[in-house]
């Protein structure tokens, strides 16, 4: 594995990592049992993916870290996580907004990735694709059910929207770091992911009857700085502080 | 001197320990052993998760550990294999019947319970995507009223 890769496997884990500790927040306070179930299972689905792809980021880096060490002792500006991912829970609507904007680019994202070159990212790909397609099916069906639903629901599903749209963009749109990995071999064609992604959102969205904000067709990147980590929100800190302090306060604590 | 019995007899082994979170099953019957061999006197065992999140897969590599070194195996390493991916597929024949017998539906061709588990029924209704485990969803049968688990088609 090169080491070129670690910016881009970086990206993918901590994706995983920070979109399934969020949705691990809400363990014992969703709105019914079963969707307490659901979203606990989403985050350890992800956060198994999130194991894989800091393993591999760690083996390429040849410093001797693993996934744990890169999870719980980097600050946030060494984090390459899309901002999307590390925006507040809000309101159920906003939770299952924020998981069906990522489901939608990571699906594809992860289907492309299966047929790269490199072949140990292709087989983390293929495993978490798998994973990632009952994410989408499941946030793809509450986004409509929801949208399309009372005026209570199809409000607070029209301003989380409202509010995650300006970080569509930098997920759709690909950087130095993303054109690099597709040339040399363990990434994927970012623009064909993008249009496969807007296909996707332009459905759903049509059929849950929510209007897409104009911030979401425009082309580039709106707000930035979380897949380079040159400037994350405020909220990462406090995602980190809550997810390492184990391990800062007790060094190597095990058990 | 670490004894060296024939792959056969590991597989039979193996077929003896439950899964952890679903004890009516093997871990062969899972299908989530994919290979036992010899690297020179190392025996090597290769299991893949369910789910990549999937807490069970530790404690199985565990017990498959315990269960080979009681049987005289010193010399052994259990690795992890990711790809193929697993499927629901690999599961065998017997482990569909008795999941049924237990009360977990089986994965069906299209993802769906094929019948109610407990009578039978066809007029059934999904109440959750997820269940208990990564690998179950929960569903009801209007027939018996009863809900049950559905082992999910991956």
């Amino acid at each position: 594995m090169q080491a070129e890769a670690v910016p881009f496997l970086l990206r993918m884990g901590d994706n995983a990592l920070i979109l399934g500790h969020r949705l691990s927040e809400w363990c014992g306070h969703a709105p019914v049992l079963e969707e307490d179930i659901a979203l606990a299972n989403t985050a350890l689905d992800l956060i198994g993916q999130c194991r894989m792809w800091l393993d591999l980021a760690g083996e390429a880096e040849g410093k001797g870290r693993n996934a744990d060490d890169l999870a719980m002792l980097r600050d946030s500006w060494e984090f390459r996580n899309l901002l999307l991912v590390e925006q507040p829970n809000g309101d159920f609507g906003q939770t299952i907004m924020r998981q069906y904007l990522f489901d939608a680019w990571h699906l594809p994202m992860l289907n492309a990735l299966a047929d790269c070159a490199q072949p140990r990212i292709a087989a983390v790909a293929a495993k978490s694709a798998r994973e990632v397609a009952y994410h989408l099916a499941r946030s793809r069906s509450l986004v409509i059910g929801l949208g399309d639903g009372t005026p209570e629901s199809h409000g607070r599903m029209q301003s989380a929207l409202d509010n995650l749209a300006p970080y569509v963009g930098e997920m759709l749109s690909p950087d130095a770091c993303d054109i690099a990995a597709e040339t040399n071999g363990y990434g994927v064609s970012a623009e064909d992911v993008a249009r496969e992604c807007r296909a996707e959102m332009d459905m759903t969205l049509a059929s849950a009857t929510l209007d897409m904000p104009d911030v979401m067709r425009r082309a580039g990147p709106v707000r930035t700085g979380g897949k380079t980590g040159r400037q994350h929100s405020e909220h990462l800190g406090h995602i980190l502080s809550e997810l390492q302090w184990l391990q800062r306060a007790y060094p190597g604590a095990s058990w | 001197m670490s004894a060296r019995p024939a792959p056969t007899e590991v597989w039979g082994w193996l077929d003896g320990i439950p899964d952890p979170e679903i004890p009516v099953i093997s871990v062969v019957d899972l299908g989530i052993v994919r290979d036992v061999r010899y690297d020179a006197d190392t025996l090597i065992v290769a299991i893949t998760p369910t789910y990549s999140g999937c807490p069970a897969t530790s404690v199985i590599a565990f017990e498959i550990d315990k269960v080979l070194r009681e049987n005289g195996v010193d010399d052994l390493r259990v690795t992890q294999q990711i790809s193929p991916p697993w499927t629901t597929d690999w599961m065998s024949g017997r482990a569909r019947n008795r999941l049924r017998q237990y009360g977990i539906e089986p994965p069906g061709k299209a993802d769906g319970p094929a019948q109610c588990p407990r009578c039978g029924g066809h007029d059934l209704e999904r109440v959750s995507q997820f269940g208990s485990t990564p690998c179950k969803a929960q569903w009801r049968c209007r027939d018996c009223l009863e809900p049950f688990d559905y082992f999910k088609c991956i």
